[in-house]
């Protein structure tokens, strides 16, 4: 069986988390889009941890019953696992707009740059070819 | 003479002593070419040099990596409405004197990207050390049985391309050791690459000492974006007429 003090711990913990990703949503700190992961990760260990017949029962499945509270972990493990391959995938899309960004910014620069024919000794040829484009 | 329009494209990353001799070896090489200096993010004084030798120099704002500055360069023969490119690296391994053996099959309408190998014409003078030849010698053989085709040289950035080349990289271009992941993307688009035995000239400055620990790593790393590049779904690249 679960100890009672573990449940209220973390009873307590989960809370926290939820009224913490709350807050940082009211305050426009945590965009949703990023946020509900982490909602259903509070709201999950939460249940988990007040619900204590069903960690049980979950324990019981899986062959943990001597100590329930492993379930706890491993959920949140598992979840952790995902907010982190959420981020990563984020982190790629980041990587490749900002590397369009980039590219964008410098054609477009030397594009100005050309038309207005001043420093960096810009070649002539360059700039007719410009012209000739437009 | 030739009526299509050539633009040469030369990825620099503080090459501040070398550019200005490349470039006025492309343009004695061939008064018509037009040359683009990619400048990586460079801290030294690569754009200027390049600007002050007769180059069109498109700055990056950070550096990219040789990856992200090459398809920048392709990006603005797209724009620029370019026919014919080819690719050359800023450190002056690659000689313009040898470009009429890559534009050749591409102007014959024979292949869409030409690359020159190093080791297409057998026994040549240039003999890399143990560890890079193990490597090259492993990326020909792997991507040779990926793409069905006979590939010597995966590393090479010695390049011409039509105008379907330019648009595809233009496009999609991976980043980190482009050359070898881009041939598996020439491959799976069904463009025609060819590759044509060049002579490169030794790196004058820059490191050549690529420890064996990084070989191992490097040799792992792309092999595996190797695998992923063939799994992986295509991007279409924009069709020529809806961007000019």
């Amino acid at each position: 069986m679960t100890p009672v003090s573990i449940s209220i711990a973390a009873s307590i913990a989960s809370l926290l988390l939820l009224l913490v990703v709350l807050e940082l949503i009211r305050g426009r700190r945590l965009k949703e889009r990023y946020a509900l992961l982490w909602l259903v990760t509070g709201t999950v260990l939460l249940v988990l941890s007040i619900w204590r017949g069903a960690l049980n029962t979950i324990a019981g499945w899986l062959g943990v019953s001597g100590y329930p509270p492993a379930i706890l972990f491993a959920a949140a493990i598992l979840f952790i696992i995902v907010v982190l391959l959420h981020y990563s995938t984020v982190l790629s899309k980041l990587a490749d707009q900002n590397t369009l960004l980039a590219q964008r910014i410098a054609l477009l620069e030397q594009r100005v740059i050309a038309r207005e024919g001043a420093g960096n000794g810009m070649p002539l040829a360059s700039q007719q070819d410009d012209e000739h484009e437009r | 003479m030739r009526t299509e329009r050539v633009i040469a494209v030369v990825p620099a990353y503080n090459e501040q002593g070398a550019i200005g001799a490349i470039v006025d070896e492309i343009r004695a090489f061939d008064a018509s070419f037009d040359v683009v200096v990619i400048d990586d993010g460079s801290t030294d004084a690569t754009a200027t040099v390049a600007a002050e030798h007769g180059a069109a120099v498109v700055t990056l704002p950070f550096n990219l990596g040789i990856g992200g500055a090459v398809q920048t360069g392709f990006k603005y023969a797209l724009e620029h409405g370019y026919e014919l490119a080819v690719r050359l690296d800023g450190d002056g391994q690659h000689d313009p004197a040898e470009l009429p053996k890559l534009l050749a099959p591409v102007e014959r309408g024979e292949a869409d990207i030409v690359t020159g190998s190093r080791f297409a014409g057998g026994a040549l003078a240039y003999r890399p050390p143990l560890a890079r030849r193990i490597g090259i010698t492993w990326f020909a053989k792997l991507v040779s049985l990926l793409t069905r085709q006979r590939v010597t040289d995966t590393t090479s950035g010695f390049q011409a391309l039509n105008r379907k080349g330019i648009a595809l990289f233009a496009d999609d271009y991976p980043s980190d050791y482009p050359e070898v992941e881009a041939t598996i993307l020439v491959f799976k688009h069904r463009l025609r690459l060819a590759e044509v035995p060049v002579q490169m000239r030794e790196r004058e400055h820059g490191e050549s000492s690529i420890t064996f620990l990084r070989s191992v790593y490097y040799m792992f790393k792309v092999t595996l974006a190797l695998l992923v590049a063939m799994v992986r779904k295509s991007t279409v690249p924009a069709d020529e007429a809806s961007r000019a």
